[in-house]
This record gives C-alpha cells, sequence and structure tokens, in this order.
C-alpha cells in the first residue's frame, strides 16, 4: 500500500435520545472507508449507540447536555471516543459487572458496557462524579479488500 | 409496529419495523402493553423481520413484555431474529426463557 490511512472526526450534539441513531449511522459511515465486513459495522454501530445512550440517560438524566464523539481511523483500527459532562459513575468496576443497572425501572437490562466490551476488541471506562464520563473503545478491521487479501495468502 | 390477532388461537403477532433502541422502544411498549392488555393472548410472537438494528434497550423491552404476558398466564417468543440481533441476545442469556423459533 502507498501510504497508511490515517483520519479523524469530531462530533457534538444535543443529547436527545432521537441523537441515538444518528450518531451511529454517523459513524458508521466515517468507519466505512476502512472496508469493514457488514458484522464489524453492526457491532461497531451497537456499541456507539449503548454508550452514547448511556450519555443521555444515565450521564444528563433528566437535564440535557452535549455528547462528543472523538473518531480516529489509523493502522487498520477505529479508536472511538464517546463523552458527556453528566454526573459520573461512582463506582466503574461495579458499573462494568453484566446486569448492573441503577435504572432498572426503565426497564434498563445492565448489558451495555458487557456489549461494548464483548463487541469492541478494547474498551475503557473514565468518570468523575460531578465532572462526566469518557467510554474509549477500540476495533481492529480485517482487511478485507482484494489487495490485503492476495497479501494475506 | 404491526399487530396481528389470530383469536382462535389467541396468538398476538408483534411485526416490529423499525430500528430498536433506548429512542424507539417508548412507543413500541406502550403500544405493545395495550395489545397484550386488549387481547389477553395465550402466546405472543415477536416478528423482527423488519428490524435492522438494536441494542440492549431491545433486551429490556422483551423482558419487560414477558413479565407481563406471562403474568397472564401467556408465553413469549422470537422470530426472523438476523445475525447481528441474535448476537445481541445471546449476551443477556435471556434465550433460555424467550426463545428464538424458527419460522413465523
Ligand atoms: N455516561 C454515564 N454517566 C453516568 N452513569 C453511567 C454512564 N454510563 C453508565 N453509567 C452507569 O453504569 C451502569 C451500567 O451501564 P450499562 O450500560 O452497562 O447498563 P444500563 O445502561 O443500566 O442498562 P442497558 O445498557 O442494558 O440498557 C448504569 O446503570 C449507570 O448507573
Ligand atoms: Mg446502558
Amino acid at each position: 500500500m502507498d501510504n497508511v490511512t490515517e483520519n479523524e472526526m469530531t462530533l457534538e450534539f444535543l443529547s436527545k435520545s432521537n441523537n441515538e441513531a444518528f450518531a451511529r449511522v454517523a459513524v458508521a459511515a466515517f468507519v466505512s472507508q476502512l472496508d469493514p465486513t457488514i458484522e464489524e459495522l453492526a457491532d461497531i454501530k451497537t456499541a456507539v449507540s449503548e454508550a452514547v445512550t448511556n450519555c443521555i440517560i444515565h450521564g444528563y438524566e433528566d437535564t440535557q447536555g452535549i455528547i462528543k464523539i472523538k473518531c480516529k481511523i489509523f493502522a487498520g483500527s477505529v479508536h472511538i471516543e464517546i463523552s458527556d459532562n453528566g454526573k459520573g459513575i461512582k463506582d466503574i468496576e461495579a458499573a462494568k459487572t453484566p446486569l448492573f443497572t441503577t435504572k432498572p425501572n426503565l426497564e434498563r437490562s445492565g448489558m451495555g458496557f458487557t456489549i461494548m466490551e464483548s463487541f469492541m476488541d478494547d474498551m475503557n471506562v473514565e468518570s468523575i462524579v460531578g465532572v462526566g464520563t469518557k467510554v474509549t473503545m477500540k476495533k481492529l478491521i480485517k482487511c478485507n479488500d482484494e489487495l490485503c487479501s492476495s497479501i494475506g495468502e | 409496529m404491526n399487530v396481528k390477532y389470530n383469536n382462535e388461537d389467541k396468538l398476538l403477532v408483534l411485526e416490529l419495523t423499525e430500528e430498536i433502541d433506548h429512542h424507539s422502544t417508548e412507543k413500541i411498549r406502550r403500544r405493545a402493553d395495550y395489545e397484550i392488555q386488549r387481547h389477553m393472548p395465550r402466546k405472543t410472537i415477536f416478528d423482527f423481520s423488519g428490524v435492522t438494528f438494536m441494542d440492549s434497550a431491545g433486551i429490556g423491552m422483551v423482558i419487560g413484555r414477558y413479565k407481563i404476558v406471562s403474568m397472564l398466564g401467556g408465553k413469549v417468543s422470537m422470530v426472523n431474529v438476523k445475525p447481528s440481533i441474535r448476537k445481541v441476545f445471546e449476551m443477556s442469556g435471556i434465550l433460555k426463557i424467550i426463545p428464538i423459533e424458527d419460522c413465523a
């Protein structure tokens, strides 16, 4: 290949639930330049949807704020950072446990972080109570164009 | 969502037609609960053929309806679940109580 593909984008939008679809579709469109498989793209869309929804229902709760997505592509992988300036998480380890939710009354299943962790190659959560939460995720996109597969063989 | 009810079999089919996330579940939930309480079905089937995307909100939505239907003595199952959506359900373990059936 003649040069390494590197690219970056940033999105900022209000914490309205009708932006959930917008956010995951925008990230998927950006990632498409890496030529991901349908499955990889579905995994990324789901993980983004989980993180953005968490900012809306947990981070900002009944208030409204800004959600920020930073997306970087390099060395055939995608790095996604999703953050809010909401209420923050007291115990991150507990929050990441499967089935843990602070909102069972809203029919939440407590599977968001578990899904992000297993659908992406890497996930990290940073949070400060009263300041906000940042989720960082990474996924390697397997090279599947003809050139790459012929090199791979 | 399209709703089909067969009175003879007391079978309620809820055909989901949109992407399922936190935003869309609110409306789905209201309509589904209305139909369930109106018909008191013996069996409720969620048909996912029109669903191209679902996140964890779908797990909560299906479990919530399952609780209501089983309280009324009925059963719940799902059909036409695409692989990417099955993957989300598999994470949660709910397929043991709410099975995916082969066809509608
Ligand atoms: N951005 C955030 N700000 C504040 N708290 C958060 C944030 N994201 C997650 N949490 C906390 O972590 C918990 C676990 O999150 P997770 O996404 O795994 O489950 P959930 O959102 O409760 O349910 P589900 O995602 O299955 O609908 C939440 O219940 C909430 O208490
Ligand atoms: Mg969540």
